[in-house]
């Protein structure tokens, strides 16, 4: 993905220079995304299915408006959709597009072992180079927002590029163009904020939202991905936004004071499971649980479904295109 | 809609209810959003659940499907009395001075009917509902066609009177003003609670903050009121919508920038349809057709022609006064040569309309064996209709069904539907069916009318796919076989076929372009403009409606849409974003009927002297100097009538201003609108428990339209939605669509669910009289228990989008049924409109 209209300014695990380091910047580029003016159309997931050609996914009722539980390898711009009640009674549907943060300091990147596997441009876009992921997935635990996922099929990892191949040719983000209401911004960060400011103040002083703030958190350098939100002190209603995100410790441990272990190739395998218990260790066990339970049902769902598409194309065939009269299991 | 969507940025104040335009309406949704962010405007949403619209909005109330009327009378009263009323607008613009007859009665004493009612037809005898004065036309028998009534039954009406009896201090206890105050009294906030489920604070909230726009008098804010089927799907959806444009009048926001009555249309096209005659009583542009009554052509244009009616120092342009030349130039349109002044312009060739054709009497005659065959085109019959149990069995007696379409849909495989299937009788139909490839929209030019009456031309988009046909090549191949039949053997009355004119470029396959240009009309002799001098030679397009002559000297195919092909060409193309007063009028972007205006009635922007209410919002104003009437927009008036001669902004109405009382023929069930209970309601009407529901509503007796009460156990609220992620019954074809929603479901109340014992994602069965519907629940805090007259009831919500055939459909993951399996064939009486929102229904866990 990446683009020669744009200078690189961090690189996975490079030992050498990078062009683009400490070199003045134009500026940074920013989403500005208004989660009081969202309306859940999905535009902006179809808007990046469709510019990034990805390829279609089952997806399963499961008791809310929202397309499926998380981003996958293959869809990297998803709606959450959240139920909130306050305290005097009334409903709160909180609508939050959930995808990468593009991060100014990117957890991600931190972790991830293979040079030149992500890249950070000079206008902070954090980007995925497939042919040089090595696929081990500690860029998934390196991020705090829960966003890179691994494809079992090509053994890489995907996430949203930020339309960088839009963006590197002066547009914006396919889901930005696509955005009906406007609740998507896109800019400078500097104008990004400015913006942010100006809304966030009509909210609390016209709209009843006392605590109506910009979400750019601290912990990963500020976002390259901003939320209006109507509490920005209770982020996690927005579908677990996390209040305060950070790379996790053993990244910053590996990647700071302890970095020079890496080049000693014989401690790598050490490392490796060290960052393996990471990831996949200090997971909430009951969490893990439901995941497994959920994971095993759809899959048991695709089967059936397989089955039964199966027995009607088998029906169908057998009654030359007479509609079926057992075909369907209901 | 009276405004339009740009439009909607200018407001300050909007009540959406009976519609979801967020969720069905995302690209128009953001002028909403837009008057949110740059006028700090408010939203108010009332809706049976909370939508993706209430999701941000500022208020949200719950009302119990069916109920509006009840909200907006409540509103009404509050408005009048918390002085929130535009007293001067009101006075002027409006008939609240008008002085009704005497004998006229409210149902607040008459138990819940009007005065006239004949309990044995279902009807009523309209003559009371008239203002008193003297003078006016006598017309003979002026038979209600587009007010549902049965042909020949109800007596003539009395005229309205040329001079009406007035009283501007709107004193007089029988003037429209006191009636429309006593009316309403009655709609206490106590009464609405239990009527609507909506607790009386929430109310009283909601009514307060809307009619704040008025505080006091004051002129300078506006509210606009926002709808779409939500309101239309009742018994009663036209008195919703007269209610809610009483309301706008009452405060002063009809024809006035970010104000009016709007409503959303739910395809890019509808309103095109409904322009070009989509119901059966009308002719292209809203002319009324002709009747057996109609002796001639005198007779027709004497019937449909109003004669002004006003207080007398007062002035009314009564723009239908000329509705002969929109006629005659239609009829020239249409036949050409073979309209005459001798032949009454072609009288003879139109039909007759003698009774009720509308939806579900079509479906009931071809379910009587008397419709034999049917061309389905850009629709999806068994499915949208209500009760497709009922139409299905018609398609069943059918002897040919033609459907153009571009997938395999409900309609043209009717014979899959399970519950044929069920019923074992697949072997007896003897239906022939012929499915037409028909074109896709991106696969065709043409033009988009949208719900703010513009007409936006678009290009192909990509070529024809396969075999298919474009609709207009089907319809002309089939007309041109027809003829031919006719020339070559006769028939009983070939005219009308053999003189119809079709002179187009490609015969088999007419242009949509030159379609365009022959609705926008064209001079058949040379015209001159009496005080301009301005001339027009014989063959050239008109610029406008106004050039149109009774005298056969010019054709037009739809009065309305003069001016969208002119000799500058064609209009609908133009694409100049610019806007120069920063109003969303933008003038030189498409093209918008009437006469490229884009805010109806606004002259009512102004006071009486023709100065803006609002100096910051100037869309029309009077010009002293040049004595004119000019501005942003293009004036909705007669451009010299001065201020001083006191005329009406209500052009199009006989009074010249807006009926708050709807006299006469108007409305088939009243002159103010009361409320009456859906067909199937939980409860009695709790202003008159004896006439419950909407007296002059009739219903079919067929074996399959069958009516539920709660007493047997039909307890439940239903209504019928639709979502962003689908389109109708087309996306379901699409995976992109079916992966964002990918099965059907039944939105319920958490309470009810727990109650119920269902989780979210567990299949539920709901039964009406009609049939069921199996779905897997979506439990949600969205939905929550009502108190209705003291006791809890539920309401639950379905997405309308699947059936049995589709992706999901052939993957087994729906019980393959329509949701309109579930309603009812009782209709509106003055739009025909099914009541798909709020009928009964019994749940259960399957």
């Amino acid at each position: 993905m990446s683009q020669e209209t744009m200078r690189v300014q961090k690189i996975s695990a490079h030992a050498g220079t990078v062009p683009g380091e400490g070199t003045q910047r134009e500026y940074t580029v920013s989403k500005l995304i208004d989660t009081t003016t969202c309306i859940g159309c999905k535009a902006c997931e179809v808007a990046c299915m469709e510019w990034n050609d990805l390829p279609f996914g089952e997806t399963f009722f499961d008791n809310t408006y929202q397309t499926m539980p998380e981003t996958r390898w293959n869809y990297w711009n998803l709606i959450l959709f959240n139920e909130h009640e306050k305290e005097d009674g009334s409903l709160m549907w909180l609508m939050r597009k959930n995808q990468c943060m593009h991060c100014a300091d990117p957890g991600c990147l931190a972790a991830c072992p293979s040079d030149g596997a992500i890249i950070q441009y000079t206008n902070g876009i954090v980007d995925f180079q497939q042919e040089k992921c090595i696929g081990c997935g500690y860029c998934i635990t390196g991020c705090p927002f829960n966003i890179p996922k691994f494809n079992p099929e090509t053994k890489r990892v995907y996430k949203c590029t930020l339309c960088a191949d839009r963006v590197g040719e002066g547009l914006e983000p396919a889901c930005i163009k696509a955005c009906p209401t406007g609740c998507l911004h896109f800019g400078s960060k500097e104008d990004m904020k400015e913006l942010a400011e100006k809304r966030t103040t009509q909210l609390r002083e016209h709209y009843n939202f006392p605590n109506a703030g910009v979400y750019d958190p601290a912990g990963v350098g500020g976002t390259g991905v901003m939320y209006i939100l109507h509490d920005a002190t209770q982020p996690e209603l927005y579908g677990g936004l996390p209040k305060d995100p950070h790379i996790p410790l053993a990244v910053r441990l590996w990647k700071g004071p302890i970095k020079w272990l890496g080049n000693l190739a014989m401690v790598g395998g050490i490392i490796g499971l060290f960052i393996h218990y990471l990831r996949f260790g200090p997971k909430d066990k009951e969490d893990e649980q439901i995941r497994e339970e959920i994971a095993a049902a759809q899959e048991k769902e695709v089967k059936a479904r397989e089955e039964n598409r199966a027995a009607v194309r088998a029906e169908v065939n057998q009654e030359g295109g007479e509609p079926s009269k057992g075909g369907h299991p209901r | 809609m009276t405004n339009g969507w740009v439009d909607i940025k200018n407001t300050d104040m909007m009540l959406i209810m009976g519609g979801n335009p967020a969720e069905n309406h995302p690209c128009g949704f953001k002028w909403a959003i837009e008057a949110k962010r740059n006028r700090n405007a408010t939203i108010i949403s009332v809706d049976p659940r909370f939508t993706r619209t209430s999701a941000v909005a500022d208020q949200f109330c719950q009302i119990r499907a069916g109920t509006d009327i009840a909200f907006l009378g409540g509103v009404i009263k509050y408005a009048i009395e918390n002085n929130r009323i535009a007293h001067e607008y009101l006075v002027n613009f409006t008939n609240a001075a008008f002085v009704v007859k005497g004998d006229f009665q409210l149902p607040g004493d008459m138990d819940g009917v009007f005065s006239g009612f004949n309990a044995e037809k279902h009807s009523y005898d309209r003559a009371t509902w008239n203002y008193s004065g003297t003078g006016g036309k006598s017309l003979p028998n002026p038979t209600g066609m587009s007010t549902g009534q049965n042909q020949g039954s109800s007596p003539p009406l009395p005229p309205l009177p040329e001079n009406v009896d007035y009283d501007l201090t709107l004193q007089n206890p029988s003037c429209v003003f006191q009636l429309l105050k006593k009316h309403y009294s009655r709609y206490t906030p106590e009464l609405i609670e239990r009527i609507t489920g909506i607790p009386k604070e929430k109310f009283l909230k909601a009514a307060d903050t809307f009619t704040s726009v008025r505080k006091d008098g004051d002129m300078k804010k506006v509210a606009t009121i926002i709808y779409a089927v939500g309101w239309t799907h009742h018994s009663f959806g036209t008195q919703i919508i007269r209610t809610a444009a009483m309301l706008q009048l009452l405060l002063g926001n009809v024809g006035r920038a970010g104000g009016g009555v709007n409503a959303l249309r739910g395809h890019s096209n509808i309103q095109g349809a409904t322009d070009m005659a989509g119901l059966y009583d009308t002719l292209p542009g809203y002319l009324k057709v002709p009747t057996p009554a109609d002796a001639n052509f005198d007779a027709w244009m004497t019937r449909v022609t109003p004669t002004s009616s006003k207080p007398q120092p007062w002035q009314s342009f009564n723009y239908y006064s000329n509705t002969s030349k929109f006629v005659v130039s239609f009829m020239k349109a249409l036949y050409g040569d073979a309209a005459t002044k001798q032949n009454g312009w072609a009288f003879d060739y139109l039909p007759k309309v003698d009774r009720d054709y509308s939806w579900t009497h079509l479906w009931d005659d071809m379910y009587h064996g008397n419709v034999k065959g049917m061309l389905s085109f850009g629709m999806n019959g068994v499915a949208i209709g209500p009760d497709s149990n009922k139409n299905i069995d018609a398609l069943k007696k059918a002897e040919w069904l033609v459907v153009g379409e571009i997938y395999p849909d409900e309609t043209s495989e009717f014979w899959k539907s399970p519950k044929v299937i069920a019923d074992g009788d697949m072997k007896q139909i003897q239906t022939t069916v012929y499915r037409l490839p028909c074109a896709g929209f991106a696969e065709k030019d043409g033009s988009f009318t949208n719900s703010a009456r513009w007409l936006l031309w678009k290009n192909a988009a990509v070529p024809l796919a396969g075999d298919a046909r474009l609709d207009q090549g089907i319809v002309a191949q089939i007309f041109l076989k027809v003829r031919e039949l006719y020339q070559k053997e006769g028939g009983k009355f070939p005219d009308p076929i053999l003189n119809l004119t079709w002179n187009y470029s490609d015969k088999m396959n007419p242009p949509l372009l030159e379609v365009l240009k022959e609705m926008n009309g064209k001079a058949l002799g040379d015209l001159e403009d009496p005080t301009t001098k301005q001339q027009i030679k014989a063959g050239q397009q008109l610029p406008g409606f106004a050039w149109l002559k009774d005298d056969g000297t010019t054709s037009c195919g739809i009065w309305i849409y003069s001016g969208a092909f002119t000799e500058a060409g064609n209009q609908t193309a133009r694409r100049d974003p610019s806007d120069p007063s920063n109003m969303g009028v933008h003038p030189n972007w498409g093209w918008s009927w009437p006469a490229n205006r884009r805010v109806l009635y606004n002259r009512a922007s102004c006071d009486v002297n023709g100065k803006p209410w609002d100096a910051s919002r100037r869309q029309v104003w009077w010009n002293e100097d040049t004595k004119k009437w000019v501005g942003n927009d293009v004036p909705d008036f007669k451009p010299d009538s001065a201020p001083k001669d006191h005329m009406g902004p209500f052009i199009m109405n006989p009074e010249g201003v807006g009926r708050i009382f709807g006299p006469l023929a108007a409305f088939a069930d009243g002159p103010f609108p009361e409320f009456y209970e859906p067909i199937e309601s939980p409860i009695d009407n709790l202003l008159h428990p004896a006439v419950s529901k909407n007296p002059v509503v009739t219903k079919f007796k067929d074996a399959d339209d069958k009516f539920g009460t709660p007493q047997e156990g039909f307890t439940v609220v239903c209504t019928t939605f639709r979502l962003t992620e689908h389109y109708h019954y087309w996306t379901k074809n699409n995976p992109m669509n079916v992966q964002l929603v990918p099965e059907p479901f039944i939105e319920m109340a958490a309470e009810m669910a727990d109650e119920m014992g269902i989780r979210g994602g567990e299949h539920v069965k709901i039964t009406s009289a009609r049939g069921n519907y199996i779905a897997k629940a979506m439990v949600t805090k969205r939905i929550k228990s009502m108190l209705i007259d003291g006791k809890k009831t539920y309401q639950i919500g379905i997405p309308f989008h699947w059936g049995y055939r589709g992706i999901s459909e052939d993957e087994g993951r729906t019980s393959l049924k329509l949701v309109n399996q579930l309603t009812h064939t009782a209709t509106d009486p003055n739009a025909h409109t099914p009541e798909f929102k709020g009928f009964l229904v019994k749940v259960e866990k399957v």
